[in-house]
C-alpha cells in the first residue's frame, strides 16, 4: 500500500502568549512545529502501514526550511518525504495550495490513499484536503474518527464524526480521508527514526518540476485575498465575583442568576 | 440577476436550525445587493410545509433537490450537483454553514467552479461601491479577525459559523416560490456508499448547535463529576462540552471536547468550569455570546474574558446553582399549577 501525507509546519501554538495591553500576539521566539493535528495523519498512516505494508510518502508545500516538519513526520515511521517550495507558490490560498500539492502528488504517482489532517492550526480552514480530492477526483471522507476495515486493493469503511453521530462510509482506494484527534494517539518519534530521518534525502520540487498552470499559483493564482486583518479585543470587561469563602457563595450564585436572567439566558417557563 | 444562494441542511427528512440562521445572513447581503435570495435544499424526505418556512424566514425562492439517493450526504454527489446548478444559475454568492457537511462540500465545490472560499466567516457584509462580499474571519485560534474577500472568481463563497447569528423572526405571510428540481441521474457518483450511522448516535451529542454549553476542565477532579455539569445542562437546556485535558484522563469523550483540536462553538451561554483558559481551549469559544467563568484561581485566564466569573469552589458553586435552578423550576410549575 502506498499512502501519502500532507502536512503543514505552523507556528507553535502552545507558546502563543498575548500581550495584555495591546491585545496582540507576540510571536517573537516562536517556533515552528508539524501542524498538530497532521500528527492524527502521521499516526494513521503509520499504523496502517504497520497492519498492512507498503509505504508512506509524506510532502509538505512551505518555505526552504519546511524539512524540519518532514523529517519529524519520517522519525514517527513515514518512509520518504518531499518538500514542495519555490517562491511562486508563496501567498497561495487554499484553492491554490489544493491544486499545487494536487499536482505534486500526481507526479509522485501510484497511491492508494492519501491521510490529510482535519484543518491546520493557522489557517485554520480544513479545505486544503476536500481541495485535493476535488482536483484528483478521489472518494473523499472527512472527519474521520476511526478506520474500521482496510481490504487493500479494494476499499475501506470509516466513521466520520458528525454533528449527528459517527456516520459509517465505504469508500474504494484510492481515496482521500481527513482525520480527527480520536482516530490514534500519535507515537513519539523513536531514536532510530530520528537518526534515519536527519540523514534522508529529500527531494525538492520547485515550480519547475511539476506541470503547473502558471495563472492558478501563489498569491496572484489565490481567488481570496486578505484585505484586513484586525485584533478583536480579549477582554469583555466582565463582572468578577469572588466567593472563596463558603458563606460568600448563595450570594454569588443570586448575582450569577440576576445577570442571566437579564440576558435572557434562563430557562423561561422556571421563572419564579 | 445573479442571486444570493444559502444551503439549507437536512437530517433524515428534518430541516436544521442553521439553515434559518444562513437566510437571516442571505437576507441582509440580497437586500444590500438588490436580488434575490434563494435557499438550496440538497436531500430527501423534506416535506413541503417544512420547504415553505424557509420563505418565512426570508428566502425569495426554494430549490429542493430530493432523492432517496441523496439522503446522506456524500461529497462526490452533492457536489456534482452544486457544480451543475451554479452554471445553470450563476449565483454571486453561496453561503453554506460551517458544519462537517458544509466543510467538506464548499471546497470541492469551490476547486471545481474555480471560486474562492472563505471558511467558517462570523461576520459578512458587502463592500459599498464594489458589491463585493467582504467575509470576516477568526484566525490563528481567534487572535486575529480577518477579512477576506474575491474580487475577480464568481460565486464568492463562504461557510459560517453556526449560532454565529440569530435567524430572522418568522414570518407566515411572505410570498415566495418552492421550486422541486429532479435529481438528474448522471450526477449521481456511487463510489462512496454512506452506511448509516453507528449504533450509539442516540443521545449524541451536538456541540456546535446547542444554545448552552457547560463545559468542565481539570477541576472537575474526576469523570464522576461530570454529572453535576450533565444536571446543569438539562436544566438550563444545553450540552455538556470539555477541555481537552478532561477529554485526555478518560473523564468524558472526544465529541466533547472543546478548542484548537476539538469542536468550535459560539453557543448563546458557555458556562466553564474549573478551567484554566488556555488559548488552545479559548480558540474554540471566543465567539459564545456570553461566556461564564468558575475557577478558584482569580488570574485564570478564562476569568478574563468572561462577562461573569466567580472566584470560588466550583462544586460549591456549582450545587449551589443547581439547588436555585430546582428551586425555580419548581416554582414555575407550582405558578402554572
Ligand atoms: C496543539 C494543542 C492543541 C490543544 N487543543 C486543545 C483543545 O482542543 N481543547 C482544550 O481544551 N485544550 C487544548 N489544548 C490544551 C490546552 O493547552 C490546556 O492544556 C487545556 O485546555 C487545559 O485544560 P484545563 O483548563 O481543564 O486544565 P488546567 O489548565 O489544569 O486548569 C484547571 C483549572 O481548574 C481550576 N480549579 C481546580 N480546582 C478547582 C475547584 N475546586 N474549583 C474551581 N476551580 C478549580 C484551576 O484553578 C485551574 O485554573 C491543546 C494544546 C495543544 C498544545
Ligand atoms: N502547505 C501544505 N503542505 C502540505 N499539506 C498541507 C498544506 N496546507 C494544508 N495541508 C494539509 O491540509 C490539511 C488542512 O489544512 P488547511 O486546509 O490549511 O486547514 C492539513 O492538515 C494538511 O494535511
Amino acid at each position: 500500500m502506498h499512502i501519502i501525507v500532507p502536512i503543514k509546519q505552523v507556528p507553535e501554538t502552545s507558546n502563543v502568549k498575548m500581550d495584555p495591553v495591546t491585545g496582540t500576539m507576540i510571536r517573537a521566539g516562536v517556533g515552528t512545529v508539524v501542524n498538530p493535528l497532521d500528527l492524527f495523519a502521521i499516526e494513521t498512516a503509520v499504523r496502517l502501514k504497520e497492519a498492512h505494508g507498503g509505504r508512506i510518502t509524506t510532502l509538505t508545500m512551505g518555505p526552504r526550511g519546511a524539512d524540519k516538519a518532514l523529517r519529524e513526520a519520517m522519525a514517527m515511521g513515514c518512509d520518504d518525504g518531499v518538500l514542495i517550495s519555490d517562491r511562486a507558490f508563496a501567498g497561495s490560498d487554499s484553492w491554490a495550495t489544493s491544486y499545487t500539492l494536487s499536482q505534486a502528488i500526481r507526479k509522485l504517482g501510484d497511491f492508494d490513499l492519501i491521510v490529510a489532517g482535519e484543518r491546520a492550526t493557522d489557517g485554520d480552514t480544513g479545505q486544503v484536503g476536500p481541495g485535493i480530492a476535488a482536483w484528483l477526483d478521489l472518494p473523499l471522507a472527512t472527519y474521520v474518527a476511526a478506520i474500521t476495515r482496510v481490504e487493500p486493493a479494494r476499499g475501506l469503511t470509516v466513521e466520520r464524526l458528525v454533528e449527528e453521530g459517527y456516520q459509517v462510509v465505504d469508500l474504494p482506494f484510492p481515496a482521500l480521508i481527513t482525520v480527527v484527534k480520536e482516530v490514534a494517539a500519535p507515537r513519539l518519534p523513536t531514536l532510530r527514526g530520528k537518526k534515519r530521518a536527519k540523514a534522508a534525502e529529500i527531494p525538492l520540487f520547485t515550480a519547475a518540476d511539476l506541470d503547473l498552470e502558471p495563472s492558478y499559483l501563489g498569491l496572484k493564482g489565490s481567488p481570496t485575498k486578505v484585505v484586513k486583518v484586525a485584533t478583536p479585543k480579549v477582554t469583555r470587561g466582565g463582572t468578577l465575583v469572588r466567593a472563596l469563602d463558603e458563606d460568600a457563595v448563595a450570594d454569588a450564585v443570586d448575582q450569577l442568576l440576576a445577570f442571566l436572567d437579564a440576558r435572557d439566558l434562563l430557562p423561561t417557563g422556571g421563572r419564579a | 440577476m445573479s442571486f444570493v444562494w444559502t444551503l439549507a441542511e437536512q437530517h433524515e427528512g428534518r430541516l436544521k436550525a442553521v439553515s434559518y440562521e444562513l437566510l437571516g445572513r442571505g437576507r441582509a447581503l440580497a437586500d444590500k445587493l438588490d436580488t434575490k435570495l434563494a435557499s438550496l435544499l440538497i436531500g430527501d424526505g423534506v416535506s413541503d410545509e417544512q420547504l415553505q418556512t424557509l420563505v418565512h424566514h426570508g428566502a425569495d425562492e426554494v430549490y429542493a433537490i430530493q432523492d432517496p439517493r441523496l439522503a446522506s450526504f456524500t461529497c462526490e454527489t452533492y457536489s456534482n450537483v452544486l457544480v451543475h446548478l451554479i452554471k445553470t444559475y450563476r449565483p454571486s454568492v453561496i453561503l453554506a454553514a460551517a458544519t462537517s457537511t458544509g466543510r467538506t462540500l464548499m471546497p470541492h465545490v469551490a476547486v471545481r467552479s474555480h471560486a474562492g472560499l472563505t471558511a467558517d466567516c462570523t461576520e459578512l457584509d458587502i463592500e459599498p461601491g464594489t458589491g463585493h462580499l467582504l467575509q470576516t474571519r477568526p484566525a490563528i485560534g481567534g487572535n486575529i479577525m480577518a477579512t477576506i474577500k474575491t474580487p475577480d472568481h464568481r460565486p464568492q463563497m463562504a461557510t459560517v459559523r453556526p449560532k454565529s447569528s440569530r435567524p430572522l423572526p418568522a414570518d407566515p405571510t411572505r410570498a415566495g416560490r418552492v421550486i422541486e428540481v429532479p435529481l438528474d441521474l448522471v450526477l449521481v457518483d456511487e463510489r462512496v456508499q454512506a452506511r448509516g450511522y453507528r449504533g450509539d448516535a442516540v443521545d449524541f451529542v451536538n456541540l456546535e448547535e446547542a444554545d448552552v454549553v457547560i463545559a468542565g476542565g481539570r477541576g472537575m477532579k474526576k469523570a464522576e463529576h461530570f454529572a453535576l455539569l450533565q444536571g446543569l445542562a438539562k436544566a438550563l437546556g444545553g450540552a455538556v462540552g470539555a477541555t481537552r485535558d478532561a477529554v485526555d484522563r478518560g473523564w468524558i469523550g472526544y465529541p466533547h471536547q472543546v478548542g484548537l483540536s476539538g469542536k468550535t462553538i459560539s453557543p448563546r451561554l458557555y458556562v466553564g468550569a474549573g478551567i484554566s483558559g488556555a488559548i488552545q481551549h479559548l480558540a474554540g469559544i471566543k465567539t459564545s455570546e456570553t461566556i461564564v467563568s468558575i475557577n478558584s484561581d482569580p488570574d485564570a485566564s478564562l476569568h478574563q474574558v468572561a462577562d461573569f466569573g466567580i472566584v470560588g469552589d466550583l462544586f460549591q458553586v456549582l450545587n449551589e446553582l443547581q439547588r436555585r435552578l430546582d428551586e425555580r423550576r419548581r416554582g414555575g410549575e407550582e405558578d402554572r399549577a
